[in-house]
């Protein structure tokens, strides 16, 4: 979808970082991409590499650690695993699912010298 | 440009001119542009933290420093760290030694989308501050978005202010037919981008300017897919399908039906002709958003319009019933606090 746009807010979280924390190279990035949160994560590794190929992070890892998706069944009232948003209950097999966990999509730290 | 899906960078265009308040810094509106805002913070370090920090301890070995800090010393940096974590003063090879490498971990914790929700949140308090209900209409192309908009226009048009913001690669087409209806209309082309961003809305608003107490319907770039995850600002996102897509498209795209408050299904004077199952399709939205709101309409015929029309209405009134109570309290507050000064002077 629009991986170049979120590899783009990528080098920004690290450039603004950058100027408050002046550091000359980052060695990882590490990212967490909720199951929910319609990212194709090959897409937008492919994206980083061309995002970032002048920044400081040009040499760096990505590491992506994904976030399961959870959601609410209506049905059941409680918290229940899913995979896509329109999953239904694996407990009830209702489609009363509202998606709780899973659609973030975050820089969690940067391992920087 | 992307090789994923052609976005391109610098090509945004409003109206034909380049986009030139992207670049610049002053702006009556107040909004952010560019890239260039810090979201880095201070924050205190909780235990397990890796950071750096400037101590008279700097070349302790890890033994020495656990030591003295089992030995009851003052030291209110002698944090635990994480296996995978490096400390500064503790580097990857225990280095030390000017010159070598130092390497630290910066938590973030920051959406990637920090930027965009930053603009969409300025856009949102100045919609807000003057009362402007907006709506971010979204679809796949061809649904019948801009027939449903100018129907809408010229239905409401003698009761309501009412200004559009078209969203589309290329051409002015959108707009023009808009403006056609003598409805103030501005077109943004994002030339190969993919969806309208929440820094270009900013742009359009300073050149648009609303007026208070009005209508902003934003038409975005046909595109069931990429739109969903950007946040302009807007009151609500509305996603309108047709009758001759597939009932199944909810499941399809389900991000899309997911960020969306309001679904229309549009083209409904054509059920007659087409094979689709309504009840189907309204299940299929249901399953990826339960208690997804939907409206059927026909822009064409007029069709079910009335209560598309009734809930812009009440969201305009909204949008004005809450200016005009923020504007009261902050009148209350005038007269509170001339009291206080009066009871002073």
């Amino acid at each position: 979808m629009h991986e170049m746009a979120l590899a783009e807010g990528v080098l920004g979280i690290i450039e603004s970082a950058q100027r408050a924390q002046h550091f000359h190279a980052v060695r990882v990035v590490r990212l967490e991409i909720g199951e929910l949160a319609g990212v194709e994560v090959a897409a937008l590794l492919s994206c980083l590499d061309i995002a970032l190929r002048r920044s400081v992070a040009h040499a760096a890892r990505i590491e992506c650690a994904t976030a399961p998706g959870r959601g609410w069944c209506m049905d059941c009232a409680r918290s229940v695993s899913i995979a896509t948003l329109y999953a239904s209950c694996p407990h009830c097999g209702g489609a009363q699912v509202q998606a709780t966990d899973g659609l973030q999509m975050r820089v969690q730290d940067l391992m920087v010298e | 440009m992307c090789n994923v899906c052609g976005c391109g960078q610098g090509e945004t265009r409003i109206e034909g001119k380049p986009d030139v308040t992207a670049t610049a810094h002053a702006h009556p509106l107040g909004h952010r542009h560019g890239h260039d805002h810090d979201h880095i913070h201070d924050h205190d370090h909780a235990h397990g933290d890796a950071h750096e920090h400037d101590h008279a301890h700097t070349h302790l070995q890890d033994v020495q420093l656990a030591q003295h800090a089992a030995q009851g010393h003052a030291h209110e940096h002698a944090h635990g760290t994480r296996a995978d974590d490096l400390h500064y003063g503790r580097g990857a090879a225990h280095a030390h030694a000017p010159g070598l490498s130092q390497a630290r971990m910066l938590r973030i914790e920051q959406d990637i989308l920090a930027s965009n929700n930053a603009h969409a949140t300025d856009n949102r308090r100045w919609l807000e501050a003057h009362g402007v209900f907006a709506v971010n209409l979204v679809s796949s192309p061809g649904s019948g978005k801009t027939t449903l908009l100018v129907r809408t226009i010229e239905a409401l048009r003698d009761a309501l202010r009412i200004a559009v913001i078209e969203g589309d690669q290329q051409t002015t087409h959108d707009a023009d037919r808009i403006r056609a209806t003598g409805t103030r209309a501005l077109q943004i082309n994002t030339g190969k981008g993919c969806h309208l961003d929440a820094a270009m809305l900013g742009h359009a608003l300073e050149h648009l300017h609303p007026e208070d107490d009005s209508l902003l319907l934003i038409e975005n770039v046909g595109n069931l897919v990429c739109p969903a995850s950007f946040d302009l600002g807007e009151a609500h996102k509305v996603v309108v399908l047709s009758v001759t897509e597939g009932e199944d498209k909810p499941l399809k795209y389900p991000d899309m039906f997911h960020a969306a408050d309001l679904m229309l299904l549009n083209k409904i004077d054509l059920l007659p002709h087409v094979h689709f199952d309504v009840e189907q399709c309204v299940a299929c939205a249901h399953q990826v958003k339960p208690g997804l709101q939907v409206l059927q309409v026909s822009a064409q015929s007029g069709a079910g319009m009335e209560a598309w029309l009734d809930w812009l209405r009440r969201g305009v009134s909204g949008a004005r019933e809450q200016r005009r109570h923020a504007i009261d309290t902050l009148q209350q507050r005038i007269a509170e606090l001339e009291i206080q000064l009066a009871a002073k002077a």
